[in-house]
């Protein structure tokens, strides 16, 4: 019988996401709840240094693939020794965190191994025996709680800063298996790295966001001065965006990215269903628009009405005394 | 160059949501639109076939209205359209995209494209599945991609920056915002795509049987969001 609960210890560069401790985490208390072991797996090229950080998190044992070809992550080198694994130690569940890589390694290994997967979840509990999937749909119209009742292993995806990520040091058994990379039919041509020292807008902690209320793309840098005071990412509505303001990787939305931080700051932006679709699973939400009518106040848990060119200014100044 | 286009057809993004007496999604009265990935999907495919030669199929899985979807990409230049119907039972990603590759299975294709993700269920996995059916390499989040004899080159939005992926043809891609600004139907579009091929095909038609696309992940309960506090 298929047993464990694994969570794919997602690396890049050398530095594991953190999504994957929160996920580790709460793994161990389904895996309490549920007799099974809690196991990470690790995946790359000269890895074996962060078995010791994923080992703070509580796993029973980590095991690791280390293979030259597998240095950057590539579709089929990913998914071929994801799989081999899990056809190998045939755990009961797979957890990877709903990012780039998450996203596109899951769709893969599910469907190699014909099974179900739950992607971009806000929630995971334990009911009759079984991992059950809390996943907003319909751009949040919808809550939908989910199973994979019988194929193994359950699958699923979680949206980052969905659970803790609480230090629960073990002695980890660490587990290296030779595994090749097979045939990679993805050919990683380059590799281009936008230079910012923001977080990245999917797993920032907290997030500043400017919408049409902005005016113009100059005044961006008063959302970057903001955001940099509190080591936030920086993000837009669509109308920014289709202005040409901001890149369209900037986008919160429906038809942009889904974001799940503590903080979220809406500078400008009426709070349009399309929008709040990308936004609404925030822990707290801070408007600032000049009208008091607008969307975002009915969401938001903390609303300033006022003109942005005046409150973000001040904002960043007394922020600045707190930091300091 | 023979290019297929997944194409699903999604609920409005305005469309409010209600659940029926059995507590799931009430689909009555919604209007439906082509998922907005979908329409970046069918967008490159036709500019890759404005560069040469080449025919344009979109496919979808769905109830007889998505013939709505499909016409519309036919009205923006797509030259045919399958429609397979699956009948009312319990789809998942699995069941659909075991549908979209055994009707693909048989047709020919030496790219396919999608939208990453559908705006409503949004589960970002139904081409990914496809492509390992059908054994061929996926690129998923393209903003751009070029053809080159047999190979290709697409760029893939990746957290922090992007990626440059070539792989060889037969591939599959998924569209990510910034590929392209799709068109919109001309009214000589419009009137052309009524005279446009659609075939409609059933489970059988395809090959497959209810118990080959049983879904794998079950629905327990729908509910609608508390209001935040
Ligand atoms: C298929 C589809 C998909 C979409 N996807 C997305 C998506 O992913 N993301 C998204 O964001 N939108 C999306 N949209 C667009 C969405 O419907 C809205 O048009 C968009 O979100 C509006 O952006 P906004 O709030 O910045 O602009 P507006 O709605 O124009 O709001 C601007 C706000 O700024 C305020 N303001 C102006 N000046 C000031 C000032 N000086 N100080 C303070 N406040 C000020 C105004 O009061 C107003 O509330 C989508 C639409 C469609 C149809
Ligand atoms: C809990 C749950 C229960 C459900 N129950 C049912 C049910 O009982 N019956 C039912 O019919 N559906 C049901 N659905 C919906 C169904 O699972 C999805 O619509 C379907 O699997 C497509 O997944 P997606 O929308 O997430 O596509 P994504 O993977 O997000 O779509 C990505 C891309 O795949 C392609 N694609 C996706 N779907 C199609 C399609 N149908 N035809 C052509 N191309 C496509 C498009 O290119 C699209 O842009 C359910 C969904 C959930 C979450």
């Amino acid at each position: 019988m298929a047993k464990g609960i694994w969570v794919f210890a997602e690396q890049r560069e050398g530095q594991v996401k953190k999504v994957s401790f929160e996920l580790l985490s709460e793994g161990r208390k389904v895996a309490d709840q549920l007799g099974e072991e809690l196991c990470a797996v690790l995946v790359g090229k000269n890895v074996s240094g962060l078995t010791e950080a994923i080992s703070a998190y509580g796993p029973d044992k980590i095991y690791v693939v280390d293979n030259d070809a597998l240095e950057n992550y590539t579709t089929d080198g990913y998914t071929n020794a994801v799989s081999d694994l899990v056809k190998k130690y045939e755990p009961s569940a797979l957890l990877l965190g709903c990012t780039v890589t998450g996203r596109d390694l899951s769709a893969q290994v599910a469907q190699r191994l014909e099974t179900g997967l739950m992607t971009d979840c806000t929630g995971m509990e334990v009911a009759d025996g079984q991992l059950v999937f809390t996943r907003p749909i319909y751009a949040g119209k919808t809550i939908v709680k989910a199973a994979c009742p019988e194929a193994r292993p359950t699958m699923a995806t979680i949206r980052p800063n969905t659970f803790a990520a609480v230090e629960n040091a073990k002695q980890a058994e660490v587990i290296s298996v030779e595994s090749g990379a097979g045939d990679i039919r993805q050919v990683i041509k380059d590799i281009i790295r936008q230079v910012s020292e923001r977080p990245e807008l999917t797993e920032a902690d907290i997030i500043v966001s400017g919408g049409r209320g902005m005016k113009g793309p100059e005044n961006f840098k008063l959302l970057e001065d903001l955001a940099d005071v509190v080591g936030a990412a920086v993000g837009a509505s669509r109308a920014a965006v289709d202005a040409g303001w901001v890149s369209h990787s900037f986008q919160v939305g429906q038809t942009g990215k889904t974001v799940s931080p503590v903080l979220y700051i809406a500078c400008g932006i009426s709070g349009a269903i399309q929008h709040l679709a990308g936004m609404s699973s925030a822990k707290c939400i801070v408007a600032i628009n000049k009208d008091e009518e607008a969307n975002i106040f009915k969401v938001a848990d903390y609303g300033i009405v006022g003109d942005l060119f005046e409150v973000v200014p001040i904002l960043t100044e007394e922020l600045k005394k707190v930091m300091a | 160059m023979k290019i297929l286009v997944c194409l699903k057809q999604t609920f409005d993004t305005e469309a409010k949501i209600t659940l029926d007496s059995n507590g799931k999604i009430e689909s009555k009265g919604v209007s439906m639109i082509m998922n907005p990935y979908d329409e970046f999907a069918v967008e490159e495919a036709l500019r890759i076939k404005e560069k040469g030669e080449g025919e344009v199929t979109v496919v979808s899985v769905g109830g007889q209205q998505t013939q709505d979807a499909l016409r519309q990409a036919l009205a923006m230049g797509a030259d045919k359209a399958v429609l397979v119907d699956p009948g009312a039972g319990e789809m998942d990603e699995y069941s659909t995209a075991t549908v979209l590759a055994k009707a693909i299975g048989g047709m020919e294709y030496d790219i396919i494209l999608g939208g990453f993700r559908a705006v409503d269920d949004g589960s970002a996995q139904v081409v990914g599945r496809v492509a390992e059916l059908l054994n061929i390499p996926v690129v998923n989040v393209i903003t751009k991609l070029e053809i080159e004899g047999g190979n290709a080159l697409a760029t893939r939005e990746v957290e922090g920056g992007s990626e440059v992926i070539e792989v060889a043809l037969p591939a599959a891609f998924t569209a990510q915002k910034g590929l392209n600004e799709p068109r919109y139907p001309s009214m000589k579009g419009i009137m052309k795509a009524k005279k446009k091929p659609m075939d409609k095909k059933t489970l059988a038609d395809v090959g497959l049987d209810e118990s080959q696309i049983a879904a794998k992940v079950k629905a327990l309960s729908f509910s609608l969001p508390e209001a935040r506090q």
